[in-house]
């Protein structure tokens, strides 16, 4: 079993959902990213999601465009994403990594994985890459033990569902919304109905996201997923804050809340 | 308007909208079901006589199809080739797009959907979805970079009269890509009751077959009226190349015929050794951009590079798959134009045939004068070359005017 499957034991044996945590690599700057994900996991983050930022990234709202372009214009690469990872794995949680498909294919497929698998990353989340394009992506990921991560969307028809949770392993990743990512203040109705599509065709673990912001409503998502995943609000804590220190202490505040709201799953 | 296909359509792309290693859809899982509902719409469309009598009507009575194809004699006294001119400029909202619009609100009426959504570089494309969203009544929201919304205000007064939004996109390098992930953003939250009405054929399938689809009857017409006016096929046949719509347009009709030279000329800015130009096929690599492969200006991790061109519609880092193809099975050639090239066509066609030229068909026409020579030689006489005149020239007076000085200080 994977480590993320691991997580996702630990915390279903506990009573609770997996808290996942989102952060661009390199925002605000190298350092101060691996700063930021080890504030997370001490506040209580399950499983640190590095996002390797990308200059069109279409699935993103304006929060982590913003922390995306910092993070370039601060010359980031691909390869620094890969010693983000190695970092950030050495405090023990889960690190999955979440990108864009054509880095992973400028860097070429196979030499990724064995790079990603290399540095301790448990295996990719790939917003703009579906089963139907995957053929190198299976290939290499099976040659070097990487979790996939598609997403299933509330506009998934129960053939496309069925087909990307069969191509999955790990953990399914469930769009909440219609829409890109970005802190909502109205829960989703279509993320229940989504989750339990879901999990009517598999028994993998399944994490929710889009829109979650607040410890109420990682309580309400932990009532019926597996994993809640939070980007954008944590990641504003650094845009908004003043310092470095500063924000790094406000997002150890909302990574507490989070993680204490998993652990009140609403009935 | 014929339903046959000809043999390349039957082809190409394959059932998941691949030409050869390019095309595909590299999208969110959210919009593929939108992508799919497309993709049945489409080929119902295409098979279906009554969609296609609609669309010829709409091109014949409203946009003025078949447009001229005019034996432009001085200019062809110039510089040593008989060219025709294939008059998309004289189409009613002065350009080539208007079929893709026409073809697309039909599609969108059909699906039952209300509101359509559109990227615009130069702002002709969001013009045309403007027009057609007006004459559809759909409602209409163009996304346009915040450097081209100043580049081109003229459009942008266009479309608000014509009764669309047109929202200033401030992210990223606030050109035509960045509207395109804006517009792809928007129709991920609204792809309910939105179609994405793309401008160019790019994207992800179905839209680089589908854009060509609508657009194909330039080449058609073309085709039979060089067949009509010089009693053979030309020689070549040229356009210029950002996304590609318009060269797919008039090739698309030539693929099957081995003895007609197809030529994309591409936007080279300053230069493509300066770094500073548009030229995705001749300066950029493989890559995914927008939902498909394709040839991209890249930097070495995969993020894009911002492209350059005096040309606002050609000033996108990315083309066409089926253009990319193309290329790579060597069936169209592809070449560099400069900004500098560019505008002594557009001055040259101006005062030899008095018609002002859109900035990016003067691509088209610089690169036909430098391959005339070349022809000529190799043919042993005076080659036929039909020139796509994709577009008119009055939205970029202003532009050419500053370039050439002719601007009345205020």
């Amino acid at each position: 079993m994977s480590r993320i499957g691991v997580a996702f034991d630990r915390a279903r044996a506990e009573g609770r959902a997996v808290l996942v945590g989102c952060m661009p690599a390199g925002f605000p700057t190298v350092e101060g990213s691996i700063a930021a994900m080890t504030a997370m996991v001490e506040a209580g983050v399950d499983v640190i999601e590095v996002e390797i930022p990308y200059s069109d990234p279409v699935m993103d709202g304006p929060v982590i465009q913003r922390a995306s372009d910092i993070a370039l214009a601060g010359g980031v690469r691909v390869a620094d994403t890969l010693r983000i990872v190695d970092a950030v794995a050495a405090t023990g949680a889960p690190v999955v990594t979440m990108t864009y498909w054509n880095p992973v294919e400028q860097y070429g497929v196979d030499a990724f994985a064995r790079d990603l698998a290399a540095a301790g990353g448990t295996g990719l989340i790939t917003p703009d890459l579906i089963p139907d394009e995957a053929q190198e992506w299976l290939a290499a990921s099976d040659a070097y033990g990487l979790d996939r991560t598609f997403l299933v969307s509330p506009s998934s028809t129960d053939a496309r569902l069925r087909m990307t949770v069969e191509h999955c392993r790990g953990f399914v990743y469930a769009t909440a919304i219609m829409g890109v990512t970005g802190a909502r203040e109205q829960a989703s109705a279509a993320a229940p109905v989504l989750v339990s599509r879901v999990r009517a065709v598999t028994d993998l673990p399944v994490g929710v996201g889009l829109g979650i912001g607040t410890g109420e409503q990682a309580s309400t998502a932990a009532g019926f997923a597996d994993g809640v995943i939070v980007g954008s609000a944590l990641i504003r804590c650094l845009l908004d804050a003043a310092s470095l220190p500063a924000g790094l202490t406000a997002l150890r505040e909302l990574s507490a809340e989070l993680a204490a709201g998993v652990r009140k799953p609403a009935s | 308007m014929s339903v046959d296909t000809p043999a390349a359509t039957g082809r190409y792309p394959d059932a998941a909208g691949h030409f050869g290693r390019f095309g595909g859809r590299f999208v969110p899982e959210a919009l593929v079901a939108a992508l799919d509902e497309l993709d049945g719409a489409w080929r119902t469309a295409m098979g279906d006589e009554s969609f296609q009598t609609e669309f010829g009507a709409l091109l014949r009575d409203y946009a003025g199809a078949p447009s001229l194809l005019y034996p432009a004699r001085r200019l062809s006294a110039r510089i040593g080739a008989q060219v025709l001119l294939k008059r998309e400029d004289l189409n009613h909202t002065g350009a080539h797009k208007v079929r893709n619009v026409l073809g697309q609100a039909l599609l969108t009426k059909r699906m039952g959907k209300r509101r359509v959504i559109a990227e615009t570089g130069a702002g002709q494309h969001g013009v045309a979805t403007a027009t057609a969203a007006a004459l559809f009544d759909l409602e209409c929201v163009v996304y346009m970079g915040e450097v081209d919304t100043q580049r081109q205000a003229l459009n942008v007064a266009r479309m608000r009269m014509l009764g669309a939004t047109v929202v200033p996109v401030t992210t990223g390098s606030r050109t035509l890509k960045d509207a395109m992930n804006e517009a792809m953003r928007d129709w991920v939250a609204n792809v309910d009751n939105t179609h994405y009405l793309i401008g160019t054929a790019a994207g992800p399938h179905p839209f680089p077959a589908l854009v060509r689809d609508f657009v194909r009857g330039i080449g058609d017409e073309a085709r039979q009226q060089c067949l009509d006016l010089v009693g053979a096929l030309p020689d070549a046949v040229t356009a210029c190349v950002g996304g590609g719509s318009n060269a797919l347009g008039v090739f698309h009709a030539f693929v099957d015929d081995p003895s007609v030279r197809l030529y994309g000329f591409e936007a080279g800015g300053d230069g493509p050794a300066t770094g500073r130009h548009a030229a995705s096929i001749t300066g950029g690599s493989s890559g995914v951009l927008h939902g498909t492969r394709t040839y991209v200006l890249q930097d070495a991790d995969g993020q894009t590079i911002e492209s350059h061109s005096i040309s606002a519609g050609l000033d996108y880092p990315g083309v066409g798959p089926e253009h990319a193809w193309l290329h790579d099975t060597g069936r169209a050639t592809y070449r560099p134009v400069t900004d500098a090239d560019a505008m002594a066509a557009f001055e040259l066609l101006c005062r030899t045939e008095g018609i002002i030229p859109a900035i990016e068909s003067s691509h088209a026409l610089a690169g036909t004068v430098a391959i005339a020579p070349e022809l000529a030689a190799e043919l042993g006489r005076e080659p036929v070359v039909v020139v796509n005149l994709s577009g008119r020239g009055d939205k970029d007076v202003h532009t050419a005017g500053e370039y050439f000085g002719v601007l009345d200080k205020e």
